[in-house]
């Protein structure tokens, strides 16, 4: 019985040289403890917060950040770079962003079209061997125009094109065409995604001299670009109304004919193979009348 | 993503990566801050802002020029500061004799003020005046919210939240335990005061694996009072905290646990193809030869037309 006094009284005066680290709590403490916050809904004391403010708020945030780090504490610990560390869990309070959510990039119409297509990109080689200069050429960037140039030291004039022109020219017109259209098409894709209007675009000045066809559109569509989409405009006597391929759609006030929507690849493959069944099982269709005469007229010459 | 639906290509390549680097992200890093002054400036909020700058430190900015602009009536000077810096919360100090050194807390969401409280200090004392040691730059405090009010109270509830985001640093997933060491206690109480500490952690031996704390002031130390508010309305608020689909965890259908915590699981069967179903052999259903032989006869029977019209097919 000595024995176990002893033990119990070493223990007791061993546990009176600490400060203990329990904290009694009327209500409950909320934690949040992947933030490292602690939420107290406890009444405050008024009297003593205002008479001993500091020593009391300093009081009360001991207790709460010793309930806070008792369950820190609690948490299972990782040897990480010779640091005792703590695995936090993830923090419960939402927080609002400081952007919104990224959206994902619209389409483009050739994307939206190769989607419905099932075309995949191709990857390309960035080199490429040119057979003329004996060298790998890049496909594009640094030292293409370069090669460019040492392979084209001289452009032959075809023989359907008129022989003074020069043929550098042509084709530096021709490449900064394409680069304005790919830069319109871009524009057209923004537009497109960010739900503008956009005007329609009226004739394309293809050459100098304008074909028949394109004046006669021209008048046309200017006819019909007043108030009154053209209503109360006169006409000449033999005047004809601009027809073909996308007039329709340029005259302002128009209906505008709806486009099919790009079929699936099924759909289409068997669209295809129904034409193909039909030329296939085609035969040819036999008038008897018409035959039983003929034969009768072929025996009656012989 | 905007970058390229921008309408103006940025013409450098510095230039798109300093584009791409404002773009909204998934996951956001730490908030920036921007601490300016406004309308006359008092020395308390001037030292009371630099003291948060200092908490603050490397996720901040300190603007210490003087703006004519009164952020309650138009704040879009502080959105466009907050657009050049790419920050997402700020803070104002401003000073007059209607509202004696009057503090502004806010944030933004997309470069728009989302919601901005105003503070009277009434009683400061600086972190200077406190003489001992300090935190370490750039450590995670712990966060202390003391007094029924903070949920009782509307604004106090925004408040609350907004000094979680002012001061909770950054998402973090480990934490070093002797890092610990830095409180920061906020007590409301219901008429509308605030609180304001900041304490060093002591910890000591207390005989366990868990230690005591005990705690130091090293300031600062403000008394705050509430004053007008302009809070997001709910809509904004409930898109600002929108999670991304990449961060909510994936459900996993048809897994359940009962009473007792024994996983169940639903499994789905396809449709049952009964004619390929083997059932019970019996002699009495085997076929007869002459069935057998009628059959065989009749396959052959149809190979042939088939063979037939291919043929006239062909001619």
């Amino acid at each position: 019985m000595e024995i176990v006094n002893e033990i119990l009284d070493r223990e007791q005066k061993k546990a009176e040289k600490y400060k203990p680290i329990i904290v009694d709590k009327h209500l409950e403490v909320e934690f949040d403890i992947g933030t490292l916050l602690a939420y107290d809904s406890n009444d405050l004391d008024t009297k003593l917060l205002n008479s001993n403010t500091d020593e009391y708020l300093q009081s009360l945030a001991r207790d709460n950040t010793q309930l806070l780090l008792n369950k820190v504490w609690e948490l299972p610990t990782e040897r990480i770079e010779e640091a005792i560390v703590v695995r936090l869990p993830p923090p419960t309070t939402v927080l609002p962003r400081a952007k919104p959510v990224p959206k994902p990039r619209p389409l483009t119409k050739w994307e939206e079209f190769a989607k419905a297509k099932g075309i995949n990109k191709k990857k390309k080689d960035k080199l490429q061997w040119d057979e003329q200069l004996q060298k790998w050429v890049p496909l594009f960037g640094f030292k293409k125009a370069a090669a460019e140039k040492e392979k084209n030291w001289l452009i032959e004039v075809p023989q359907n094109v008129d022989p003074m022109t020069d043929m550098y020219e042509k084709k530096a017109s021709e490449k900064s065409e394409k680069v304005a259209k790919n830069e319109l098409q871009r524009l057209k894709n923004i537009a497109r995604a960010r739900k503008v209007k956009i005007p329609r675009v009226g004739l394309p000045v293809t050459s100098d001299k304008a074909s028949a066809n394109q004046l006669a559109t021209a008048a046309t569509v200017a006819k019909a670009s007043t108030a009154s989409l053209g209503k109360f405009q006169d006409k000449l006597p033999k005047e004809k109304e601009a027809r073909g391929k996308g007039v329709h759609e340029l005259i302002p006030g128009k209906e505008r004919k709806r486009k099919a929507p790009i079929p699936t690849p099924q759909a289409e493959k068997e669209h295809n193979l129904n034409v193909l069944d039909n030329i296939l099982n085609k035969r040819p269709k036999i008038d008897m009348d018409k035959a039983v005469a003929r034969h009768i007229n072929t025996e009656q010459i012989q | 993503m905007a970058v390229i639906q921008r309408i103006k290509k940025p013409t450098t390549r510095k230039g798109k990566k300093a584009l791409l680097a404002k773009e909204p992200k998934p996951i956001e890093g730490p908030k920036q801050c921007l601490f300016m002054q406004g309308r006359n400036p008092s020395e308390r909020t001037r030292k009371l802002l630099k003291d948060i700058y200092n908490l603050k430190k490397p996720d901040a900015a300190y603007l210490s020029r003087k703006n004519d602009f009164v952020p309650f009536e138009d704040a879009s000077l502080i959105e466009k500061l907050c657009n050049k810096k790419d920050a997402a919360i700020f803070g104002v100090g401003s000073h007059s004799k209607k509202r004696p050194h009057n503090i502004i807390f806010g944030r933004t969401f997309n470069y728009g003020i989302l919601d901005m409280i105003e503070l009277g200090a009434d009683k400061y004392k600086a972190m200077s005046e406190f003489q001992n040691v300090k935190v370490l730059a750039g450590i995670k405090p712990c966060l202390l919210f003391n007094g029924p009010a903070w949920d009782l109270n509307q604004d106090l509830k925004r408040l609350k939240c907004l000094f979680t985001d002012y001061f909770h640093r950054e998402k973090v997933e480990t934490i070093r335990l002797q890092g610990l060491e830095h409180v920061l206690s906020f007590t409301a109480t219901d008429s509308g005061e605030i609180y304001f500490r900041s304490y060093r952690i002591l910890l000591k031996k207390s005989g366990q694996r868990t230690p005591r704390i005990e705690l130091e002031e090293i300031g600062p130390s403000i008394d705050f009072k509430l004053r007008r508010t302009k809070l997001a309305s709910d809509d904004l608020y409930k898109e600002a905290c929108k999670i991304p689909r990449e961060l909510k965890p994936i459900k996993k259908k048809n897994i359940s646990r009962d009473a007792f915590g024994s996983k169940m699981g639903r499994i789905h069967m396809g449709k049952q193809d009964i004619n390929r179903l083997q059932t019970r052999k019996m002699k009495g259903l085997k076929k007869t030869p002459e069935e057998r032989k009628q059959m065989l006869m009749n396959k052959k029977k149809a190979k042939k037309a088939a063979k037939a019209a291919q043929i006239n097919d062909v001619a």
